[in-house]
């Protein structure tokens, strides 16, 4: 298990950063095109600005729409006064819910257009579309709405009060339907009848904002070529809008063509908010039989985009004195807001993700999700991890210190080994799930120094006087926080993890990819680029893509779940297969070879070899025919189609919902991070110096791409831990742009030190697992381990902005 | 409405617009320059950056009023130079784009840094980037594409 090999380096400023380091892969398995930092197939284009997003969508004879959003955080709707509206010269059409011609509920309850009442401050009551955007924003301004406003619920304790106001009248209660989620496995009261030490925690997280630099737009018109309309936009996942959307408008799926544009930025977000706008838009389009174009300014965006759901969540532990977790139960509330798409999704991964990475005989969670008249919660990266693992990570420190141990050796007696079984009952199997989780955390805490540190710091922390800050320099609050994460790959249970793509070799010898999988950033058509290119033989400048387009792309799903490689990936290469096979049965005849050109019944060897875009007798290399001749030989003489199709299935994972046992995920990723910090005494400003972070990820499709992810992943983390704040306890909204919603800017980021475990896994694409969100989730409780190491003092609610490191408590 | 005269991107415009009108939305809107970009609206996050006179500008912050008589420069103007290309190269070979919503006001805000001080250190890019806001990078990587834009360029001798 020791690192044996640097192939790839120089991430950051510090050439001595991001090596990758292979620990349990082959070492003899070389790539032609994968594990290699090919620049992004997207990259250069998008650098020049001439790479469109939706907002750049013009059409001929376009109008504009401005949504009218309630004030209110729940009112009903008494009247809608369009008359001053309509005189706004270049008005063109309004739309309320009376004009939406099918169905007004959309999956997870969201209205088109609220109808009876308004259930939260970016409920839209009305739309209004106009010549011109000026025109729009000023007829929008003069929507007369008249509202008796009715008692709200703003947190999960008032939703959960008895006699509580019901978010929706028709359920019995403020829970959200099929989110309560459970793990059971062993018996608690038995564990902490073995504990000799028992803590009892609340950890509290907010809303934070996806924070994406482009506001959502979409464009939506009448099909020019069929009946229909067409809709382009910032668009995370197509198929889900083109099922709402015709289910608004009351016709089949076929009739809306959705077609993403470049997205600037999603994590997560552009799901909902996109819906909503896209079913507006094509119900004006619909009545106009005009373009419609809505972009949304920052402001708009904050209202009406989803959040990360804040938890609240209360946890007991227990452990004996030489520091062996005996037990752990937990109940965690995640507000969900006043529509919900996620909370039955989220809340199953956070159940198996509940109890940290640690072997513990006996677990008891249980997770809801609660209706609030607030923001409603999204899939914002990280899915229900970067509440939990701060929870979780924040006590495993505390219960080390109360066991005296220091925080690496608690978690290396308790982390989970290769063999262990997870508290759903899935053993992970050291073949196929190496779960090498102790050698991340040594080497996150040997780089760092962590031990010598922590303990210097430690032992400053608890002398008289440390409480007094004013007399400290920042040198003397500094501190260093660890934590651990484990993850599950894909959807696992969530919901089946199909893929697909279309691949076609042209006649000249280039390939174009169309993928189900959406690009938003993350690099996915770069890395499917190199699948291919690693079944094919291609080189990378060879590859193209197409757009995502429901009208032609596959639908397998969303893009979400970091997903776009375990099994878009995989996709890609049953397509790219499919090619080479029928390539290959041409290429033995043009080359004369007699042996089988299938290397499962060739003895496993491969009697063609695809490289350099050529294909030539493993034999005889100088027999060989270009892919270009090849390419147009199966087009023009042999009738042999190039265009093949990869649709992967998953093995179903499933658990049981009344105990949460059985096999959640095909396999799980693991990961460690060490924050290291100073506190400015006077001002309570948390610097963080220093991330260093190690990833255990299956295979690195493109180490540079991967380390972008981390890096972002990281300072997303971050502004979750010290900066970023939502207070939506009044039903209003107060951080509506960037000046009050602080992102992390140049400035604040610290130095990032990225460590990549590769190992050979058999479920995604070349042992691939998908790192889009596992970045994201040990950074907050790091910094909050390192805030202790500091001061002495714990805060167990994020962010540790200014007033609560200095104050230990926030101010508003 | 005003008859509002600049040079933009080497060449004289003439326009007519409301002096209170934003310098973004004609850029965009009217002239369909969309390598402009609008995040925010309020001179916070740099997608909308735009050299005027020189000197790196959030152009949803700028009246047009003040534009008459200016030389305003956008990333269409400088991305086919010699200057915007080895910007924009640099960028692209050091993996610092993602979504690239962000980028061509990256772009503008180190053509502006490396005019003034081409061989900069990294806490000078760091502090000429900090009016652009990325979600998506982290911007180590952005950091490292000015480094190299700036190396580049003096093999080139860019700012000779």
């Amino acid at each position: 298990m020791n690192p044996t090999k640097q192939v790839n380096q120089n991430t950051n400023q510090n050439p001595d950063q991001g090596k990758l380091l292979q620990t349990d892969a082959s070492p003899e398995i070389s790539f032609k095109a994968v594990n290699k930092s090919f620049a992004r197939l997207d990259g250069y284009e998008k650098v020049t600005g001439r790479v469109a997003f939706g907002a750049d969508i013009s059409k001929y004879r376009q109008i504009y729409a401005v949504n009218v959003l309630s004030p209110l955080a729940h009112a009903k709707i008494m009247q809608i006064d369009l008359s001053q509206a309509m005189k706004v010269p270049g008005f063109t059409a309004a739309a309320t819910a009376a004009d939406v011609p099918g169905s007004n509920s959309m999956f997870g309850r969201f209205p088109v257009l609220a109808a009876e009442e308004v259930k939260f401050i970016g409920d839209g009551v009305a739309v209004i579309a106009a010549e011109t955007r000026e025109a729009a924003v000023l007829a929008a301004s003069l929507v007369k709405v008249t509202y008796r406003e009715l008692p709200a619920v703003l947190t999960v304790k008032e939703a959960l009060a008895p006699e509580a106001p019901r978010v929706h009248p028709d359920l019995e209660d403020n829970h959200i339907e099929h989110s309560h989620h459970k793990m059971y496995s062993g018996n608690v009261e038995t564990g902490f009848s073995q504990a000799d030490i028992i803590l009892e925690r609340d950890y509290t997280t907010g809303f934070a904002y996806t924070g994406y630099i482009e506001p959502e737009a979409v464009a939506v018109y009448p099909d020019p070529g069929r009946n229909g309309i067409v809709i382009e936009g910032t668009i995370q996942n197509p198929y889900s809008v083109r099922e709402n959307v015709a289910a608004a408008l009351g016709v089949p799926m076929n009739h809306v063509r959705v077609i993403q544009t470049a997205i600037g930025g999603s994590f997560g977000g552009k799901d909902e908010s996109v819906i909503v706008m896209a079913a507006r838009c094509a119900v004006l389009a619909a009545k106009t039989r005009r373009p419609v174009k809505m972009v949304l300014s920052r402001e708009e965006s904050s209202r009406i985009g989803g959040k990360r759901h804040p938890y609240f969540s209360h946890y007991r532990i227990g452990a004996t004195r030489d520091g062996t977790i005996t037990a752990i139960e937990d109940t965690v509330y995640a507000q969900g807001g006043a529509y919900n798409k996620q909370a039955m999704f989220l809340n199953w991964r956070g159940s198996v993700h509940a109890a940290g990475p640690y072997r513990i005989p006996h677990v008891k969670t249980d997770i809801y999700g609660v209706y609030t008249h607030t923001l409603y919660g999204t899939a914002y990266r990280g899915f229900s991890a970067p509440q939990l693992v701060f929870a979780v990570e924040s006590l495993i420190d505390e219960l080390a210190e109360a066991c005296r141990l220091d925080p690496l050796e608690f978690r290396l007696r308790n982390c989970l080994k290769p063999g262990d079984t997870i508290p759903s009952g899935q053993t992970l199997d050291p073949e196929k799930m190496p779960a090498n989780l102790r050698e991340i955390l040594l080497a996150v805490t040997d780089k760092t120094g962590f031990k010598k540190k922590w303990q210097e710091n430690r032992i400053r922390a608890i002398q008289p006087g440390h409480q007094n800050l004013k007399q400290l320099t920042p040198q003397q609050l500094s501190g260093i926080g660890l934590s651990a994460t484990y993850r599950g790959a894909g959807l696992g249970g969530e919901g089946l993890d199909t893929g697909a793509a279309v691949l076609t070799l042209d006649r000249d010898g280039y390939l174009n990819i169309q993928s189900s999988s959406t690009e938003m950033g993350q690099g996915i058509r770069t890395a499917h680029a190199q699948i291919a290119a690693e079944v094919l033989g291609i080189s990378m400048d060879r590859v193209s893509f197409s757009p995502t387009d429901t009208s032609i792309t596959l639908d397998a799903g969303p893009t979400v779940a970091s997903r776009g490689i375990l099994s878009g990936g995989n996709a890609v290469k049953i397509a790219a297969e499919k090619i080479r096979a029928r390539l290959a049965s041409a290429a033995v005849e043009i080359l004369g070879c007699t042996r089988n050109p299938h290397p499962s019944r060739n003895g496993g060897k491969e009697a063609l070899e695809f490289s350099n875009d050529t294909v030539y007798l493993s034999a005889c290399p100088e027999n060989s025919i270009s892919l270009t001749e090849l390419a147009m030989e199966c087009h023009r003489n042999r009738g042999i189609p190039l265009t093949a199709q990869g649709w992967f299935t998953p093995e179903p994972e499933k658990l049981d919902h009344a105990t949460g046992q059985g096999n959640a995920y095909p396999t799980y990723l693991f990961g460690a991070a060490v924050a290291e910090i100073t506190l400015d005494p006077g001002t309570g400003k948390i610097s963080v110096k220093k991330i260093t972070a190690a990833y255990e990820l299956g295979r690195a499709v493109n180490p540079d791409i991967v380390i972008g992810q981390l890096t972002g992943s990281i300072m997303q983390g971050l502004g979750y831990g010290i900066m970023e704040e939502i207070d939506v306890r009044s039903g209003a909204l107060q951080t509506l742009n960037f000046d009050e919603y602080m992102l992390p800017g140049v400035m604040d980021l610290p130095e990032v030190d990225i460590l990549l475990y590769e190992t050979d896994s058999n479920v995604g694409p070349y042992g691939a697992k998908g790192i889009g969100e596992i970045g994201i989730e040990l950074i907050a409780p790091a910094i909050a381990n390192a805030f202790f190491n500091a001061t002495g003092r714990r805060i167990r609610e994020l962010p540790l902005n200014f007033e609560r490191a200095l104050l230990g408590k926030a101010l508003r | 409405m005003q008859q509002i005269t600049f040079i933009l991107n080497g060449e004289k415009q003439v326009v007519s617009a409301d002096p209170s009108s934003r310098l973004l939305d004609i850029l965009r809107d009217t002239l369909g320059l969309t390598a402009v970009k609008e995040g925010c609206g309020e001179g916070e996050c740099g997608a909308c950056s735009v050299l005027k006179d020189g000197k790196l500008v959030n152009s949803c912050i700028v009246p047009m009023g003040s534009v008459d008589g200016a030389e305003i420069t956008t990333l269409e103007g400088l991305r086919d130079t010699a200057e915007g290309e080895n910007i924009i190269s640099a960028y692209a070979d050091s993996g610092a784009v993602q979504c690239g919503f962000c980028t061509p006001g990256m772009v503008m805000a180190a053509a502006a840094l490396l005019r003034e001080n081409p061989e900069p250190d990294e806490q000078e890019i760091r502090e000429a980037l900090s009016g652009n806001l990325c979600r998506c990078t982290g911007y180590n990587l952005l950091v490292k594409g000015v480094t190299l834009a700036s190396e580049r360029g003096k093999e080139k001798g860019i700012w000779q």
